[in-house]
C-alpha cells in the first residue's frame, strides 16, 4: 500500500511538476518571444542574470517573482469565497487531465490506467468553464460577465464537437483506453504507413484542433479574453489569483498537445520501431515530449497567425461547420469500417 | 477501506443535495447549482466505487460540465438578488411536498430494512471483469435493450425539436 501510493506520488511529481509545469511555465516566456519574431519585434529581452540575457527567458523567474509580490486585490463582491476559489476551480481540472495520459509503454509513465481515459479527458476538460464563469460572477464586474457569458456559450458549443471527433477514432482503434490507442497506432497499414490517428482521421485531427483551441479559449478563439473590447472574465484577479488562471491556460496549452500526440500523433510510438524495453522505452518517452512539445507550437503558431473570429461567425462556425463535419466523419468512419470488415477493401 | 469510502460519498451526496435547495447556500441560486455539481462528484464517485466506471465519468461530462453550466448560465443571466426571492412562506405546495417525501423515504426505509434488495438481476448483466466496460454496456444498449434505447432517443428528439420552436416562434 505504502509502496503504491509513494510510486503514484513519484509519478505525479515527475509528469506534472517536472514536465508539464516546466513546460507551462517556459510557454509564458515562448509566447512573447514568438510573437515578437513573428512581428519583428525584439521582444522580452531586459531581464538579465549576471549580464546574461539568453534571449529574455529570465522574465520567467522575473514573472513569477511579480506575480507572487503582487497586491492580492480584493474587488467589492457578495462572494469573496467563491472569488478565490475560481482560480483553483480553473487551474485543477487542467492538471487532472495529465492523470491519464501515457508518457510512456508500460504503466511507469502513466500514473493511471483508467479503462476510460479518453472520456475521462473529455470530462475533466469540460470541468474548466467552472473557474472562468465563477470567477467572473464573483468578481461583480460588468466586463468580466460578459467574458464569462462567452466563455460559457463557446465551450458548450465546441465540446460538442471535440467529443463527436473522438468517436471516430475509438470505432477504429475499438477502445476508450488511452495506452490501448497508442498501442494498436504501433501497427503498420500495408507494411509501410503508420496507423496513427492523423493518417486514419485527418479530417478529425483538424477539427480536433480547432475545437481545442476553442476550449482552451486561445486566438483565433480568444473571444472570452478580448483584450481591445472587454479585457476578460479575469479583469478583476490581479497578482497570482491572475497568475493562476494565466497558468491555467497554459498548462490546458500543454494538455491539448499531449492529448492530440497520444490520440493522433501515435504517443509514445516511434514510427517503425516495434517493441520496447531499455533505452528503446527512453526514446520512446522522447518521442512524446517531442510530439506534445509539436502540437504546442502548432498552437502557438496559429494564435499569432490567424486573425481572431467576430462572436457571431465563431458561434457559426462551431454549430453549422463542426458540428456537421464530425457527425459525417463519424458516418464516413463507419462505412469504411464496414467495407473492412467485409474484406473489400 | 471500502467502507470508510463508501460513507464519506455517501453522506457527501446527501449532504451537498441538501444544501442545493437549503439556505445558506440554497438561499443564491449560484451556489445552489455549484453544490449540485458538488453531489454529482460525488455520484460519481459512488459509481466508480460499483464498478460502473463508464457511468461515472458520463455523469461528470454530461451532468456536471454541461447541464450545470448551462443552469449556471442561465441564473447568471437572470442575475436573481436575494432580496428578489423574498421571505421564504409555507404554502400549500410546500407541504404536499413534504408529505411526498415524507411518504418516500418510510417506504425506501421499509424497504431497506426487510432488505429485498432487487427480485432478480436484470437479464443478460455479465458478472466478469467485462462489467461495466464501454463495450459490454455498448453491447447491451445496441442488443437487449434496443427499444427503450431508441424510444429514449425520439423522446430527446422531440426535445430538441421542441426547443428549437420555442426559441424561433417565426421561423
Amino acid at each position: 500500500m505504502l509502496e503504491l501510493i509513494l510510486l503514484s506520488v513519484a509519478k505525479v511529481m515527475g509528469i506534472v511538476m517536472v514536465f508539464v509545469m516546466a513546460v507551462a511555465a517556459l510557454l509564458t516566456w515562448i509566447e512573447r518571444k514568438q510573437s515578437a519574431l513573428i512581428q519583428n519585434r525584439v521582444g522580452p529581452n531586459r531581464a538579465s542574470v549576471a549580464g546574461l540575457r539568453l534571449g529574455g527567458i529570465f522574465h520567467l523567474a522575473a514573472d513569477a517573482v511579480k506575480m507572487l509580490t503582487k497586491e492580492d486585490f480584493d474587488p467589492e463582491t457578495d462572494n469573496p469565497l467563491m472569488f478565490r476559489l475560481a482560480p483553483f476551480l480553473a487551474v485543477v481540472p487542467v492538471m487532472l487531465l495529465f492523470a491519464v495520459i501515457p508518457f510512456g509503454p508500460g504503466e511507469h509513465f502513466l500514473i493511471s490506467n483508467v479503462g476510460v481515459g479518453a472520456l475521462f479527458i473529455l470530462a475533466v476538460s469540460s470541468l474548466g468553464v467552472y473557474g472562468s464563469t465563477i470567477g467572473a460572477w464573483a468578481s461583480n464586474n460588468n466586463f468580466a460577465m460578459l467574458g464569462s457569458i462567452r466563455t460559457t456559450a463557446q465551450m458548450i458549443s465546441y465540446e460538442v464537437s471535440m467529443g463527436l471527433n473522438l468517436v471516430g477514432i475509438f470505432m477504429i482503434y475499438e477502445s476508450v483506453n488511452l495506452q490501448d490507442i497508442v498501442i494498436e497506432q504501433g501497427s503498420l497499414i500495408w507494411g509501410w504507413l503508420p496507423a496513427w490517428g492523423i493518417v486514419l482521421q485527418p479530417l478529425a485531427f483538424i477539427l480536433f484542433m480547432t475545437a481545442s483551441i476553442a476550449e482552451t479559449k486561445r486566438a483565433p478563439f480568444d473571444l472570452p479574453e478580448g483584450e481591445s473590447e472587454i479585457v476578460g472574465y479575469f479583469v478583476e484577479f490581479s497578482s497570482m489569483r491572475f497568475g493562476l488562471l494565466a497558468l491555467s491556460e497554459f498548462i490546458g496549452i500543454v494538455a491539448v498537445g499531449a492529448t492530440a500526440a497520444v490520440l493522433f500523433l501515435g504517443g509514445w510510438q516511434i514510427p517503425w520501431v516495434q517493441g520496447t524495453g531499455g533505452w528503446l522505452t527512453v526514446a520512446q518517452v522522447g518521442a512524446m515530449i517531442l510530439k506534445t512539445l509539436f502540437v504546442v507550437w502548432l498552437q502557438m503558431a496559429i494564435r499569432w497567425t490567424l486573425p481572431r473570429f467576430r462572436y457571431d461567425q465563431l458561434m457559426r462556425l462551431g454549430w453549422q461547420y463542426l458540428l456537421p463535419l464530425s457527425l459525417l466523419n463519424i458516418f464516413i468512419t463507419g462505412v469504411v469500417l464496414m467495407f473492412v470488415e467485409q474484406g473489400r477493401i | 477501506m471500502e467502507q470508510v469510502i463508501f460513507w464519506i460519498l455517501a453522506i457527501g451526496t446527501v449532504a451537498s443535495s441538501v444544501a442545493v435547495i437549503v439556505p445558506p447556500m440554497g438561499r443564491n441560486p449560484v451556489h445552489g447549482a455549484l453544490s449540485l455539481v458538488v453531489a454529482f462528484f460525488f455520484l460519481a464517485g459512488l459509481y466508480v466505487m460499483l464498478v460502473a466506471h463508464l457511468v461515472a465519468v458520463l455523469q461528470v461530462l454530461i451532468y456536471a460540465g454541461a447541464i450545470v453550466v448551462l443552469f449556471l448560465f442561465v441564473i447568471m443571466l437572470l442575475n436573481i438578488q436575494s432580496e428578489d426571492l423574498g421571505h421564504p412562506r409555507p404554502t400549500i405546495s410546500k407541504l404536499i411536498g413534504v408529505i411526498a417525501v415524507g411518504f418516500v423515504s418510510i417506504v425506501l426505509i421499509g424497504f431497506i430494512l426487510k432488505d429485498k434488495g432487487m427480485a432478480e438481476p436484470p437479464v443478460g448483466l455479465p458478472s466478469d471483469s467485462t462489467f461495466g466496460t464501454v463495450k459490454t454496456v455498448g453491447n447491451l444498449l445496441y442488443t437487449s435493450y434496443i427499444v427503450p434505447f431508441e424510444l429514449t432517443s425520439i423522446l430527446l428528439l422531440v426535445a430538441v425539436i421542441g426547443a428549437v420552436i420555442m426559441a424561433k416562434r417565426r421561423l
